[in-house]
């Protein structure tokens, strides 16, 4: 873009002149309807129904009542807490494994790539829920997978950890970060190969021959060439994961309820709608404070 | 993408940017001004918000079209009729192919919760829901037409509903069964399996709770009325007039439990699955699934416990604004009839709820017919309890706390 702007530069400029200053706001129409009636309207909506009282018989009315909040967060912090632990461990997951695999995909894997492009997403081939009910078999307390820990020792280490509470790993902390993380790890990978796809291997012959080892080519050249893919691949992963319910529904304990399975719970069993939007909006909320903190340190630049 | 774009300070953009931002900052008070006024119109007043809380609503009916459309929408839970080997349903086919009435049959009733939280946005507006009959669970028969979100049974075009089970006819939440017909109806009990409990046969709900070696092997149910109920009874609470403080113990000794982590979790239907594997050593669960389970794996144990257990049913029901009421009404008589529902009692093994069923699989299939859990005797039904309907603000008040509890 920068090299033809010298030429090109004049009749861009009448280009707009012509078409006025509604053409960036026509182009913008369906992208800000979409937010509009997708997002702006329900966030709406479901602030007013945080600041309501009743119950199913007599209806909900705005009371202002903010006390929801404070009362939602007494109750449920261990959750939130909880729900960011796990979605970042599963972060840091996705990132260790997803980071080599997308290297490999976009300089080592020559006629193979495209396959295993495929193969990345080819689990989404499959239904959301039945992808983590197969963690249910993976982990079964007589398959292989428990036996190999078991054999191993490596069960101890986990229970050091508090990763599991028996000798078992279906139904536990480990259980649900391993399902997050499976779940979510193509939203990792892709960004990541994009950024690392675009990599110039040429830099890391500059690096050689500027006398850096292996860790310094990596670390002063790789990773921060690949940093927006990294920003962008640990905000995909981490966003949908901390709200995520099926996961520790499905693959935790009584030990291991995320938020999301307490928002569903005050939605649809408790039938307290109040509760339930003030913990969404005190969720939304979070991510938000966090996502601008993370960005701000990471620099936006790197965003694009 | 662009690696080396260095944006260059240009004065005019500079004060454009401060101009929009004060313009931004006007805006954005607008817009709060606005956003009060429109969270305020954001209320939903219900039906009628009145002093007479609790009291039931009238429901409103549609126009019957069932003389025009020979159709009807019926919802029922997953695996809950009779299927044959090609996957087709017998007694529903012969009904359509008998009455000229073509039924749509959706199971997309998979829990009482949900459901109700899905039709419920439709049932306040007054909207049809697209459906002219399912099947809900006693409390959930309670709650419907508290709101009156179901209509009244026309039981002229029901003769059949005299081959009602007579237990059934009176129920607290429906006197003289005015709104509703039992579709099927089961108990809760203790199912285990020997291979995870070592053997042990888990006959107590204090056992289940507290012994050792089913340490965090244990699942409850999600559904309330059954978890606690068991609990209640244990602690020798009959369930038709319990108070609010033994809610709250029956409570404490389940959050002890919790606490202790003798409980994986609550569950639904799909608590079957862990518990043939074994990943589930003892449960709470429902005849009519460990009858089927049992098929496959005869090792399984299940308890009615002594002191007690919940004895439910799910009951047809036809909601506000049903367009097809009538041709609702044919398919419940239909069903009403003993030699009908014997084909459905065999195939989901619950407790059929009409009467001469027996009798009729006493000749196709007598092991059927003495299985207590199917055909209960008097000694057994006199052990089972039905959990008392809940006043609205105990509705709130206890899912709330088992909720919180659920979800800890």
């Amino acid at each position: 873009m920068a090299l033809v702007v010298p030429g090109v530069r004049p009749v861009k400029r009448r280009a707009v002149r012509r078409w006025g200053t509604f053409t960036p706001l026509i182009l913008l129409a369906p992208a800000m309807l979409w937010l509009t009636v997708f997002f702006v309207v329900p966030t709406f909506s479901l602030a007013s129904q945080s600041l309501q009282t009743g119950d199913i018989d007599n209806g909900f009315v705005l009371t202002w009542h903010f006390q929801t909040y404070a009362e939602a967060l007494g109750r449920y912090w261990p959750q939130f807490l909880r729900s960011l632990i796990y979605a970042g461990s599963a972060t840091v997951i996705t990132l260790l494994v997803g980071y080599p695999l997308a290297w490999f995909i976009a300089h080592r894997s020559g006629r193979f790539k495209t396959m295993l492009l495929v193969l990345v997403i080819a689990p989404f081939f499959t239904n959301f829920l039945i992808r983590t009910l197969a963690w249910q078999i993976i982990l079964t307390d007589t398959g292989p997978v428990t036996g190999f820990f078991r054999a191993t020792g490596l069960i101890h280490v986990l229970q050091w950890l508090g990763l599991v509470t028996s000798d078992a790993l279906l139904y536990s902390p480990f259980a649900v970060i391993s399902g997050l993380a499976y779940n979510f790890l193509p939203f990792m990978v892709l960004p990541l190969y994009t950024s690392l796809e675009r990599l110039d291997l040429r830099y890391l012959d500059a690096a050689g021959d500027l006398y850096a080892n292996g860790w310094n080519t990596f670390w002063k050249v790789i990773w921060p060439l690949s940093l927006p893919g990294v920003v962008s691949g640990t905000l995909l992963t981490f966003i949908p994961a901390a709200g995520d319910y099926i996961n520790s529904k499905l693959l935790g304990n009584t030990q291991t309820v995320m938020i999301g399975q307490v928002i569903d719970a005050q939605f649809l069993r408790v039938l307290d709608y109040p509760t339930a939007a003030a913990l969404s909006f005190i969720l939304m909320a979070t991510i938000i404070v966090m996502v601008g903190l993370y960005v701000r340190a990471a620099g936006t630049e790197e965003l694009v | 993408m662009a690696t080396n774009r260095e944006p260059e300070f240009n004065p005019q953009l500079a004060a454009f940017a401060r101009s929009a931002i004060t313009r931004r900052t006007a805006l954005g008070g607008l817009a709060a001004v606005a956003a009060t006024g429109f969270l305020a119109a954001c209320g939903t007043p219900g039906k009628a918000p009145t002093a007479s809380a609790g009291a039931s609503k009238t429901p409103l009916s549609a126009p019957d079209l069932s003389d025009t459309e020979k159709v009807v929408n019926w919802s029922n839970w997953p695996q809950y009729i009779d299927v044959n080997d090609k996957g087709k349903r017998p007694t529903l086919d012969a009904f359509i192919k008998e009455s000229g009435i073509k039924v749509k049959y959706n199971e997309d009733y998979n829990d009482n919760d949900e459901f109700f939280a899905k039709v419920r946005p439709l049932l306040e507006a007054g909207k049809d829901t697209g459906r002219d009959v399912w099947c809900s669970t006693d409390w959930m028969v309670a709650r419907l037409k508290r709101l009156g979100y179901i209509q009244p049974l026309d039981k002229a075009n029901i003769p059949n509903a005299a081959n009602l089970a007579t237990s059934l006819t009176n129920v607290e939440f429906d006197p003289g069964r005015a709104f509703s017909l039992p579709w099927q109806s089961g108990f809760a009990g203790i199912a285990y399996n020997p291979k995870s409990t070592g053997g042990k046969a888990v006959t107590t709900i204090d056992q289940l709770l507290h012994d050792a070696t089913l340490k965090g092997k244990v699942t409850l149910l999600t559904e309330m009325r059954d978890t606690v109920g068991l609990i209640l009874m244990e602690q020798g609470k009959r369930l038709d007039n319990f108070t609010a403080e033994d809610f709250a113990a029956a409570l404490q000794v389940l959050s002890d439990a919790k606490d202790a982590g003798q409980i994986k979790g609550f569950t639904g239907n799909d608590y079957t699955k862990p518990l043939a594997s074994g990943d589930t050593a003892a449960c709470v669960a429902w005849t009519g699934d460990v009858v089927q389970l049992r098929l496959d794996n005869p090792s399984l144990g299940f308890v009615l416990p002594e002191k007690g257990f919940t004895l439910w049913s799910d009951n047809f029901v036809i909601p506000a604004m049903a367009q097809h009421k009538k041709n609702a009404e044919k398919v419940i008589n239909y069903y009403y009839d003993p030699k009908v529902m014997a084909e459905v009692a065999a195939y989901v093994n619950y407790i059929a709820p009409v009467q001469g069923v027996k009798e009729v699989l006493t000749k196709s299939d007598p092991s059927m017919a003495n299985n207590d859990l199917i055909f209960p005797s008097d000694a057994t039904l006199a052990k089972s309890q039905v959990f008392r309907g809940l006043t609205a603000e105990e509705e709130t008040t206890f899912t709330r706390q088992f909720q919180a509890l659920v979800t800890g």
